[in-house]
C-alpha cells in the first residue's frame, strides 16, 4: 500500500503464555481493541514497527506530489489547475499529519527524512511512474488514491490512536482527491475527441497494473503481516483489499467505457467478486529496489527541494530570534 | 529546522464549542506556528479559532496513574443523577 513490505522484525507470533506481563497487558488491550496512546507502554517491536510503517506512508505523500506537480503549469484551464493545487496541497497536509504522528513514537522527523534521502527507507512503488499526459491527472485520482481510501479507510481502525486518527482525518479529504479525477476521466470520455478518449485508455493501461501492486505482495509472501495483524497495526490482508479494490473498481471503469490491460478480468458469480490475472511481480520488486522509470528522480528532486531551501527556514529562525529580541527589549 | 519548535494545536471548530486538540506543528515561532496551523488544519472551515501551545510547555497524567487519578470517581455513583430514584409523579426532574 502506500505502506508495502514493512518489517516487523518479528518471524513467530508469541503466544500470550511466552510473554512477558506486560507484553500480554499490552496484547491484551489490543485484543479488546483498546487503543494505545503515546505514553502507554508497548513492545520495542511495535513502536519500530510502527515507525517505519507510518514513515514510510508520510514519505509516500509526499513524493507523491510530485508526479502530479508535473502537470500544475499544463493543466488545460484555470479551473483544472486550482483542484490540481488544491489536492497537492492536501497531499503535503497529509505527510504532515502523519510525521506527526510518528513522532509521538519519539522518531525524528529529519533523521526519518534523510533516512528516505539516502534510500534507506522507500516510500509506495506507484510514486515511481512517470504522469506523460493530462489523463494520467484523472487515473492518479481516480486510481491511485483509490487504492489508498480502500487502505485508508481500514487503516482508521489501528491499533495506534495518533496514527488512527491521522487516517481519520485523511479519509475524509481524500474523497474529493478521487472524485476530482474520475471526473476528469469522465469528461473525457464524454466530451472529448477520439485521441483524447484514447488518450484516457492508455493512461488506465499504464497505471492498473502498478495501482494493484500498491498493496504489496500476495498475503502468502508477505511474512511480516502476521504480526502487524496481530498487534493491528493492519487491519486487513494484501489481498483482500486488492480485492476489495478490484470489486468496486471495475464497475466505475466500465462506466468510463473504458477497459483494464487485463484478458483475465471477469466477474466470478460464484465467489461474488471478480477474478484477475497475476501481476507481474517481478516488476514490483525491481521498483521497490530503486529500479523504477523514476526512482532516482524523485529521490533527486526531494534532496534538492530540501536544500534549496534551507535558506528559508535559516530566514525564519533569524527573524523569530530577531522578534523576540525586540519583545525584550520592548 | 532542528532549532524550532514542536506546537500542539487546538481548534475551535464552531461558536460555543471547546478548543480541541488536532495534532502537532514544528515553527520557528508562535505567530509562524499560528500560520502553519491554520494551513495544515484549517484548510476546509474546520475552525473559527486556533491555539498553539509549545508541546514542552504540557503537562500530563502518566498513563501509570490512571487508576488513582481516575477509579476513585468510579465508585461515587452517588454523584451522578440517575442514582437517586424518585417517584414517576414528580415528572421530569
Amino acid at each position: 500500500m502506500y505502506a508495502q513490505l514493512v518489517d516487523t522484525g518479528v518471524k513467530r507470533l508469541k503466544t500470550l503464555e511466552e510473554m512477558s506481563p506486560q507484553e500480554r497487558d499490552f496484547q491484551q488491550k489490543i485484543d479488546a481493541e483498546i487503543k494505545i496512546e503515546p505514553k502507554n507502554w508497548m513492545p520495542e517491536g511495535y513502536r519500530r514497527t510502527l515507525i517505519r510503517q507510518i514513515s514510510q506512508h508520510a514519505h509516500s505523500e509526499i513524493v507523491g506530489m510530485l508526479p502530479e506537480k508535473n502537470w500544475l503549469t499544463r493543466a488545460p484551464n484555470f479551473k483544472r489547475k486550482l483542484q490540481l493545487l488544491a489536492k497537492i496541497q492536501d497531499e503535503g497536509g497529509h505527510g504532515l499529519y502523519l510525521y506527526s504522528a510518528m513522532e509521538t513514537l519519539g522518531a525524528d522527523r529529519e533523521e526519518e527524512i534523510a533516512k528516505l534521502h539516502s534510500g534507506e527507507v522507500k516510500y509506495s512503488s506507484i510514486f515511481n511512474y512517470p504522469t506523460l499526459n493530462w489523463a494520467d491527472m484523472g487515473t492518479v485520482g481516480w486510481l491511485v488514491d483509490g487504492a489508498a481510501i480502500v487502505n485508508q479507510v481500514v487503516l482508521q481502525r489501528t491499533s495506534y490512536a495518533p496514527y488512527s486518527r491521522a487516517m481519520i482525518r485523511i479519509c475524509k479529504e481524500e474523497s474529493f482527491h478521487q472524485r476530482q479525477g474520475y471526473q476528469i476521466l469522465l469528461h473525457l470520455m464524454q466530451h472529448g475527441n477520439e485521441a483524447q478518449k484514447a488518450m484516457v485508455q492508455d493512461s488506465i493501461n499504464r497505471f492498473w497494473w502498478p495501482a494493484l501492486m500498491m498493496f504489496g505482495p500476495h498475503d502468502s509472501d508477505s511474512p511480516n503481516s502476521a504480526q502487524s495483524m496481530a498487534w493491528k497495526i493492519k487491519r486487513m490482508s494484501n489481498d483482500d483489499l486488492r480485492q476489495r479494490f478490484i470489486d468496486q473498481t471495475v464497475p466505475q471503469l466500465e462506466l468510463l467505457g473504458c477497459t483494464a490491460p487485463d484478458p483475465a478480468l471477469k466477474w466470478n458469480a460464484e465467489r461474488g467478486h471478480y477474478d484477475f490475472g497475476e501481476i507481474d511481480w517481478s516488476e514490483f520488486y525491481d521498483v521497490v529496489k530503486g529500479n523504477g522509470p523514476c526512482n532516482r528522480d524523485r529521490l533527486r528532486t526531494r534532496r534538492r527541494a530540501i536544500e534549496e531551501g534551507s535558506w528559508v527556514r535559516e530566514a525564519a529562525s533569524a527573524y523569530a530570534a530577531k522578534q523576540q529580541q525586540n519583545n525584550a527589549a520592548a | 529546522m532542528t532549532d524550532w519548535t514542536l506546537f500542539e494545536v487546538f481548534v475551535r471548530s464552531k461558536h460555543g464549542l471547546n478548543h480541541k486538540h488536532v495534532g502537532s506543528v514544528h515553527a520557528a515561532d508562535a505567530a509562524m506556528a499560528l500560520e502553519n496551523a491554520r494551513e495544515l488544519y484549517t484548510r476546509r472551515s474546520e475552525g473559527v479559532s486556533l491555539w498553539v501551545v509549545p508541546s514542552a510547555l504540557i503537562t500530563a497524567s502518566s498513563p501509570d496513574e490512571k487508576e488513582p487519578l481516575f477509579d476513585p470517581s468510579d465508585d461515587k455513583v452517588y454523584r451522578h443523577a440517575t442514582f437517586y430514584e424518585l417517584p414517576k409523579d414528580v415528572g421530569h426532574m
